[in-house]
């Protein structure tokens, strides 16, 4: 069992545009792209040419469809990675102290020299966002890219997490959740952002901005009303068409 | 309980030791991206913020381009074969054998009959470059392949306003209010598309995504209209008719920028019947309303008719606009009539019809930036309609794809939309009317250049490639009175074509980037079995195949010699004004790619490879006086070609100082400027240009002074089309230059001078009881269809393909997950996995577009679930239609533009058992692989870690 910090400076972490992501996998790949050279063990590919590739990504795109009474079923893209919870069971469960959250951001790490790959962690996890590396044997999961964000080698405007910087959509924003000021927390609360299941007791840091409602449904507004013919005792549509002459 | 033990973290590793930056080909999209080197491997790939296409972001498969650059698949020297066609038996040999081959073959050709070499690009995006090196050679026989991709768009955009989507022009995604995308369209423009999308959403800007499947762009739409495959071009007629009926068109715009108010001759005896009325200079006339005189168009001061019935030198003649209006106006176009074929309720069609009226004309757009027109006009202001719309390949790949083309840029044009503040805008070197584009060149001479470009935009059926026997003198048919707008070619025709010997037979067949016995053909098998074929002799039909790829595809396998080309992060290329440009709406731009990282095969880029095979075979503009080689490889030629004086493939950095912007000398050090600015050059556009580029002369000066034209060329918009009137005279038996009897009535009933629609062909020759379903692919944003490897990464993603299939369908069939279904169309059957899916048209079903693979392909194992679940719907679909009992080869295709019809396809589905093997049918047997198999596992950055 290992401790959380009681509190952490900043709460570092993403949010997430249920409305605007099309589901493109753009920034799984980055994801998978960055983090297989930098912090930390491969991502590793196994069978990568073969009957069952299977391979570690720390971060999904998972598609579903939203049947619906009388309307068309819709589809949501819902992108998914470590949610760096405040009450973070994965680490509190971890048996080698491995697993850890920072005390300045927030973010959940494991220390990959201590992790003994038991999995505990991502069982404890109800979002299943960690996954075991099959060929290196140790638990890897999202670091909100913590080799970017303060990295004084890479441009400061690109010091934000690689799915963030990559995303053709702009779905996904990085930012402190315990500043009300910053970017996150104001589309936060513009937009509703959520928690995803809440009443896991986790506390998790990620949002998500819900769709807008659609308007696909047959009734028609009506502060829009329907194109209506011309008259026909003003000449119908050759009376419109010399009346607009006119007025050229 | 472990106490919090935080370890000390380096949070600013190095990330690389350089970072060079070139253009992506991961798909057709030509992003911008900075490619990260650590020990002289690639390390991580990233967008590039500067360059104009993806101002920094990346999509999954640029992002995934570091295991196809390192892919198994890559070939690895030039190779020969050894076994028979289609077993993938080959030798490697050097390049000296290789060119020895194949100017063994070709050089005969070119001294008796060029034309006996079918030349034919894929994907290729040197195209300005290799059908110079076709020229050359004196071949007619040159395309690439948007005859299977998007021409009807093309063509039906540069036949109506000098222009269409993707690389001609885009949205307004700053002004826009209201945004309404027909079909698939996650394919082309992939990046832009979704930044465009992205800030919509930021402004909350309506999106209406009219698609029979709920998927991608669709999913995120504000509204989804589920629509019937292959209708929509009677739904934006629908639109249209609402639109007029209620006086919501833009007529000030239709006066100004079209040719709507020009005088059509309605005499039905004359030759000249729906053509315009011409003064002595052959200027189009207009009836002035104050004069009450014939005038030209474009004379000071006039006031157009935009009704009424006139008589110009005694032919009975009206405007345009009025021949527009009684045909939409018409009951066949209410909502009502059309609502049951289209599957969309008439309400529906009357609220969107509305809404596009409410926001183009009552949420208009000012911005005050004062401009001036080609009549001399200044306007203090510029006034925008921001609706704007974007379709691609969905409403192109039907036989109706060319006149629905018409129809929704007509819609476009109705709505004052093109070429204004928040509607839809050129890039250039578009706008670029039909007058500003070659005509198609076929004349062919024994051992000399052909007489002009190949591919062109003919103006009548005098422009027809016929010899004096009517017959085709392109192997492909292209420019005949079975599609005689095929601006782009027919490649999807050259193999069925060169193996019946219609309309000769060919010799050598030389391909590039074109998967053509796989997902590329209709008909796979059957073009399988044409490649194979031997002749009572026991030679190939088609007796020589040269076929250039990097990857170990399935077309390298019926290929008789092989010329492997490099990886994108390792080639010299241009993405060239003179070709499809990069160009943005406020900005001219061009991008190279060059080698980043050098090979360690025996591969060469194939530009660079053309070049030297040029200069063996001796071709004009390939060799010096002396004989000796004109260009060392590609970059020497990218940078040292003239097409005319001063403009050559890059357009920046020209000049001996490096100054010239568009014009000027050949500049020694232009690529390493090109390099040192990122990859690419880019000119912004003054603002006062920005938008009505048409008729804009600061913008049309612009275009001179940069040469993208050598004079200013404004124009007007052709929603009256003339040059189809022209065929459509001939059709009806006018003029000297006759269409075939059985063709008659094709081309009277297709080239109508304004929008129609027409019921797509397939489904007009089959059962439909029968075949009751519509079946459609697309390609998943995550991977483009192969002309690239099964990427180990994008694989994980989209390794299976099942078969879509509506609740309705679904249900009917008694459907379970797991379960496999046998679908059959006229053509053939295939047996496949079926998935549920809701969100999805209840008539269609659908799958990825060439997830299946050929079992020994692409390096993958042979249990790799591309090549055992995976299937190809291209088994359904033939390249000819049914017969219809007249002996006749009808094509599966566009009547006007020869566009192959793969979504006119017609199915009917049987649940079967499930195959024990799970082995989707047909099961083609394996290719061998010159380059073994993939490595079981990988862990890319392991060195580094």
């Amino acid at each position: 069992m290992t401790t959380l910090p009681q509190s952490t400076e900043k709460k570092l972490g993403l949010v997430i545009d249920l409305d605007t992501c099309v589901g493109c996998h753009a920034c799984v790949i980055s994801c998978k792209e960055w983090n297989t050279s930098n912090y930390g063990a491969p991502l590793s590919d196994m069978d990568a040419y073969g009957a069952e590739p299977v391979g570690t990504f720390l971060n999904r795109v998972h598609t579903f469809e939203v049947k619906q009474e009388n309307k068309p079923a819709q589809v949501t893209h819902f992108p998914k990675s470590c949610l760096h919870c405040e009450d973070a069971p994965c680490v509190t469960v971890c048996p080698t102290g491995a697993s850890y959250k920072r005390v300045e951001d927030g973010i959940v790490l494991v220390n990959e020299s201590d992790c003994i790959g038991c999995g505990l962690c991502a069982w404890s996890c109800p979002y299943g966002a960690r996954e075991m590396d099959a060929a290196e044997g140790v638990m890897k999961k999202c670091t909100l890219c913590v080799d970017r964000i303060y990295n004084e080698n890479i441009p400061e405007e690109d010091r934000v997490p690689s799915c963030v910087r990559t995303c053709p959509a702009g779905a996904r924003h990085f930012g402190d959740f315990a500043d009300p000021e910053s970017n996150v927390s104001i589309l936060t609360a513009e937009r509703g952002g959520m928690e995803l299941m809440p009443e896991q007791g986790t506390k998790p840091v990620n949002r998500y901005l819900p769709p807008r409602p659609k308007t696909d449904i047959e009734q028609i507004d009506i502060l829009a009303p329907l194109l209506t013919r011309q008259p026909e005792e003003t000449g119908g549509f050759l009376g419109w068409l010399d009346r607009t002459l006119e007025k050229l | 309980m472990t106490m919090h033990n935080q370890p000390q973290l380096d949070t600013s590793p190095k990330v690389s030791d350089e970072i060079r930056h070139t253009t992506c080909y991961m798909c057709a999209c030509r992003c911008g991206i900075n490619v990260h080197l650590r020990e002289g491997k690639v390390a991580y790939i990233e967008g590039n913020k500067d360059h104009p296409v993806n101002q920094g972001v990346l999509c999954a498969k640029g992002s995934a381009g570091i295991m196809q650059h390192y892919a198994p698949s890559r070939l690895r020297a030039p190779m020969k074969r050894v076994g028979e066609r289609g077993e993938g038996k080959f030798e490697e040999v050097s390049w000296d054998e290789a060119f020895d081959i194949a100017t063994g073959w070709l050089k005969p050709i070119r001294e008796k009959a060029p034309e006996k070499l079918a030349f034919f690009t894929g994907r290729d995006q040197s195209q300005s470059f290799t059908s110079w090196w076709a020229q050359a050679f004196g071949t007619p026989n040159y395309a690439a392949h948007g005859g299977f991709c998007s021409v009807n768009m093309a063509a039906g955009g540069i036949y109506t306003m000098g222009g269409a989507f993707w690389e001609f022009g885009a949205p307004d995604w700053e002004h826009t209010k209201l945004f309404m995308l027909f079909g698939v369209a996650e394919d082309h423009d992939s990046n832009p598309i979704k930044i465009g999308l992205g800030k919509l959403k930021k402004r909350g800007a309506k999106v209406i995504g009219v698609n029979p499947i709920r998927s991608g762009y669709n999913a995120i739409a504000d509204e989804w209209v589920g629509i019937t495959p292959g209708t929509d071009g009677l739904f934006i007629l629908s639109m249209i008719h609402e639109l007029l009926k209620s006086g919501n068109v833009d007529l000030d715009y239709l006066i100004r920028y079209t040719n709507m108010p020009f005088l059509v001759n309605q005499d039905q005896n004359s030759d000249e019947h729906g053509l315009f009325i011409r003064d002595s200079d052959g200027k189009e006339q207009v009836w002035d309303r104050v004069k009450n005189e014939p005038v030209a168009w474009d004379a000071k001061g006039v006031k157009p008719a935009m009704k009424g019935s006139y008589k110009v030198n005694g032919v009975s003649c009206t405007p345009s606009f009025m021949l527009l209006a009684d045909k939409y106006l018409a009951d066949e176009y209410t909502p009502e009539a059309v609502a049951d074929r289209v599957g969309i309720s008439a309400d529906r069609i009357k609220g969107i019809a509305a809404e596009l009226a409410r926001v183009a004309f009552g949420e208009q757009i000012i911005l005050d930036r004062p401009w001036t027109d080609m009549r001399g006009e200044k306007h203090e202001q510029m006034i925008g309609r921001p609706v704007s719309f974007h379709a691609m390949r969905g409403i192109s790949a039907h036989s109706n794809g060319f006149q629905t083309a018409r129809a929704l840029h007509t819609l476009q044009i109705m709505l004052g939309s093109v070429e204004v503040p928040g509607g839809f805008r050129f890039k250039p070197s578009y706008p670029k009317p039909v007058s500003a584009h070659p005509k198609p060149h076929h004349k062919v001479t024994p051992g000399k250049p052909l007489d002009g470009p190949h591919l062109g935009y003919p103006r009548g059926p005098e422009d027809l490639a016929l010899d004096s026997n009517g017959k085709a003198k392109r192997i492909d048919k292209a420019f005949t009175w079975e599609n005689p707008l095929s601006a782009h070619g027919l490649m999807h025709m050259v193999i069925s074509n060169a193996h019946a010997g219609d309309p000769y037979k060919i010799d050598t067949l030389f391909m590039y980037m074109a998967n053509m016995s796989w997902n590329s053909s209709m008909n796979t098998t059957g073009v399988m079995d044409m490649l194979t074929d031997k002749d009572e002799n026991g030679d190939y039909v088609i007796p020589h195949i040269i076929y250039s790829d990097a990857y170990s595809s399935e077309m390298v396998a019926f290929s008789d010699l092989i010329f492997p080309d490099t990886t994108y992060l390792e080639r010299h290329d241009c993405i060239s004004l003179l070709d499809r440009p990069i160009c943005e709406p406020d900005a001219i731009a061009d991008s190279i790619r060059w080698p980043v990282v050098e090979p360690d095969r025996d591969v060469r880029g194939f530009q660079t490879a053309l070049i030297q095979l040029g200069a063996k075979l001796g071709l004009p503009g390939f060799v010096n006086d002396d004989g000796t080689d004109k260009f060392e490889d590609y970059a020497d030629y990218i940078v040292s070609h003239e097409r005319r004086p001063g403009v050559g493939p890059l357009a920046g950095f020209r000049g001996e100082d490096g100054k010239g912007k568009g014009r000027g000398e050949p500049n020694p050090n232009q690529i390493q400027a090109y390099i040192d600015n990122g990859g690419f050059w880019i000119d912004h556009i003054p603002e006062e240009a920005s938008y009505f580029k048409p008729w804009n002369m600061d913008y049309q000066n612009y275009a001179v002074e940069r040469g993208l034209y050598d004079v200013v060329q404004p124009y007007v918009f052709d929603v009256y089309q003339e040059t189809l009137q022209k065929f459509r005279l001939a059709a009806e038996g006018k003029g000297d230059i006759q269409p075939p009897e059985h063709l008659r009535e094709q081309v009277r009933a297709s080239m109508d001078p304004l929008p129609i629609w027409y019921e797509p062909f397939e489904q007009t020759l089959v059962d439909n009881v029968e075949y009751p379903h519509h079946a459609l692919t697309q390609r998943p944003m995550a991977m483009y269809h192969s002309w690239g490897t099964q990427n180990a990464w994008l694989r994980q993603i989209h390794g299976h393909n099942p078969l879509y299939v509506p609740t309705d369908i679904w249900e009917a069939n008694g459907f379970k997950d797991g379960d496999w279904a046998k679908v059959s169309s006229i053509h053939g059957a295939i047996t496949v996995p079926v998935a549920l899916m809701e969100a999805l048209n209840s008539n269609t079903v659908w799958t990825w577009n060439a997830i299946g693979k050929r079992k020994g392909a692409w390096a993958l194992q042979d249990d790799a679930p591309e090549t055992t679940k995976g299937f190809l719907l291209n088994h359904l679909i033939h390249e000819l239609l049914p017969s219809k009992g007249d002996g006749q080869r009808w094509a599966n295709s566009d009547p006007v533009t020869g566009q192959a019809a793969w979504f006119d396809l017609r199915v009917k589905i049987e649940k079967t058992a499930t195959p024990p093997n799970l082995q989707s049918e047909p099961n083609i047997a394996p290719q061998e692989s010159p380059v073994g198999r993939g490595p079981k596992n990988v862990e890319y950055g392991k060195v580094w870690s």
